[in-house]
């Protein structure tokens, strides 16, 4: 298993009810989550604004630390490590963030992004990686010199999948990266990410608020509401008959191109 | 997939022209003063006491900008000035930047005690009226250069401290700091190869600006006598001096006045003009 993870808890203080004195009340977040992640799947994690799928990713990568339950990758225990000693894992586990444009330095070319990361763990070789990660997402190799403000939304967020696959990760969590960008682009930048995936044999969390693009790239579904988890399954069984409430409520409000013709 | 966005270049601005030429010929003029002072800046002569600039009726040649009460050359006391208001500048400037600025970024970044620690000294810090510090920790320290460079720093460092924190706290909270923290830098590594180099065209305005002020408050001091013995000509002693006697010899207050004013907007205008010419980011 690359990831599992039971009944994880996680509340943000409310520093808009906190009294004068003392702390402020919390706030949950997450309300008892769990799941197993299969080496080499495709796992969707799909929910309206505020149901906690950004915040549960971002625990999964321990940015965020949990209150309580366990988040166990491949085998480790991880839920309340500290930064030291995830130091040596970080790079097993990447992300690809929302905002192309704020996920990148503004003031460092595309070639150090890129190579930052790789310098960390010693890598050799950086002139020859950063080229390689530039051609699996299709730029060309010239824009090692550019900076991020000089590309496109769809270029940026290429970049920011070059330098989540350049530390060879096994697991990349793909939080909403393609609501920033147009609809041409969302595709190219999608079709790319699952070409990569079945490529390097990654596992993948994909979250995401469109339904469409989750059934496209996704083996398997979490679909959370209100920091719990109502449903999940396979992809294929999940669309074809969910289960909760919710879950249906989600699947209506996919417009259809035919909207006479039902999901097949 | 070409594009033009990247083949967009910036030419150097009018303004960084004017200003970084006013500044060098300062800089300049500052390093050879006693090879180019026309005369002794202290050397007094009665008999020719305020005379007017060389192209006013009546000039003394050798005078160029004509001489104070005492005869004293006005020219070369300004470029004398020059050197003391250029000195304090930078060692000033500098010392304040570095302090406030190191300040300001860990109390933006780390936020926690860091922050509670440094804002509350910053807030209780900014509620002493500045000149009356200044004035009073000179008469502490005693007169000297040192002491209105301490000053100058003692008083300045929260206005750095002030604006890169909240630079830093804007920086922090993108996504390209997350980002570090994800391929697993550390929090002072991510500090200073993501926060600083992000903050560093802001360091180098308030820097700028900063020196500015130095001089303006070297300038302050030495009209209220404070600053470097009445032996060594300020920029400001000659202001001081210059007021009483402005109906009879304006030239005495209004060159030095004008050389102030030029070198405080030049090194504003520094600033401005290096960030629009090397900042890689367009605004």
């Amino acid at each position: 298993m690359m990831y599992q993870v039971r009944d994880l808890r996680l509340s943000f203080p409310d520093l808009t009810r906190k009294p004068l004195l003392g702390a402020a009340p919390r706030t949950p977040v997450l309300k008892g989550i769990s799941f197993d992640l299969p080496k080499g799947a495709v796992l969707g994690i799909v929910g309206g604004s505020g149901s906690g799928k950004s915040t549960l990713g971002r625990a999964m990568l321990r940015l965020l630390e949990p209150d309580s339950g366990t988040i166990a990758f491949d085998g480790t225990d991880i839920t309340h490590q500290t930064e030291d000693q995830l130091r040596g894992m970080r790079q097993r586990f990447q992300m690809i963030f929302q905002d192309p444009m704020s996920s990148l330095n503004p003031r460092r070319r595309v070639g150090g992004i890129i190579a930052g990361p790789l310098k960390l763990y010693g890598f050799d070789g950086l002139t020859a990686r950063v080229n390689e990660a530039l051609d699996m997402v299709g730029l060309p190799r010239s824009f090692a010199r550019r900076f991020p403000h000089e590309l496109s939304g769809g270029q940026r967020q290429r970049v920011g999948i070059a330098r989540a696959i350049a530390l060879r990760p096994d697991f990349i969590l793909a939080d909403e990266i393609v609501s920033g960008l147009d609809v041409s682009s969302q595709a190219q930048v999608l079709n790319l990410l699952g070409k990569l995936v079945g490529e390097l044999g990654l596992t993948l969390g994909f979250i995401s608020h469109d339904l469409s693009v989750i059934r496209r790239l996704c083996d398997r579904v979490l679909v959370l509401h209100h920091g719990e988890v109502v449903e999940q399954g396979d992809t294929d069984a999940l669309f074809a008959a969910p289960q909760a409430a919710y879950t249906r409520e989600l699947l209506a409000s996919i417009p259809l191109p035919d909207p006479d013709q039902p999901w097949d | 997939m070409r594009d033009a966005r990247g083949d967009i270049r910036r030419p150097i601005g009018l303004r960084l022209w004017l200003s970084g030429g006013w500044l060098t010929l300062l800089a300049l003029g500052a390093l050879f003063t006693p090879w180019i002072a026309p005369k002794d800046p202290l050397m007094q002569d009665l008999f020719l006491g305020r005379m007017p600039p060389f192209w006013v009726q009546g000039a003394e040649p050798g005078y160029l900008l004509g001489t104070d009460s005492l005869g004293r050359d006005v020219l070369s006391r300004i470029l004398y000035g020059t050197r003391l208001a250029l000195i304090v500048a930078l060692v000033a400037g500098t010392l304040t930047c570095v302090i406030g600025a190191t300040l300001g970024l860990i109390a933006g970044y780390y936020r926690g005690w860091p922050d509670r620690i440094i804002s509350r000294f910053v807030d209780i810090w900014m509620a002493f009226p500045p000149v009356l510090f200044a004035i009073l920790l000179i008469a502490v320290l005693g007169p000297g250069l040192i002491s209105i460079i301490i000053a100058i720093v003692v008083i300045d460092w929260t206005r750095f401290a002030r604006v890169i924190r909240a630079e830093a706290m804007t920086q922090g909270a993108m996504d390209y700091v997350a980002s570090a923290q994800v391929a697993g830098r550390t929090r002072f590594g991510t500090m200073l190869t993501e926060i600083l180099p992000n903050v560093l065209p802001t360091i180098v305005a308030l820097l700028t600006l900063e020196m500015g002020i130095a001089v303006i408050v070297e300038a302050i001091l030495s009209f209220v006598n404070l600053s470097i013995s009445t032996d060594s000509p300020t920029w400001g002693g000659m202001i001081a001096e210059g007021r009483t006697s402005v109906h009879q010899a304006w030239w005495v207050l209004v060159f030095p006045l004008i050389t102030l004013f030029l070198t405080v907007l030049s090194f504003s205008q520094l600033g401005e003009g290096l960030k629009d010419r090397f900042d890689p980011v367009l605004r």
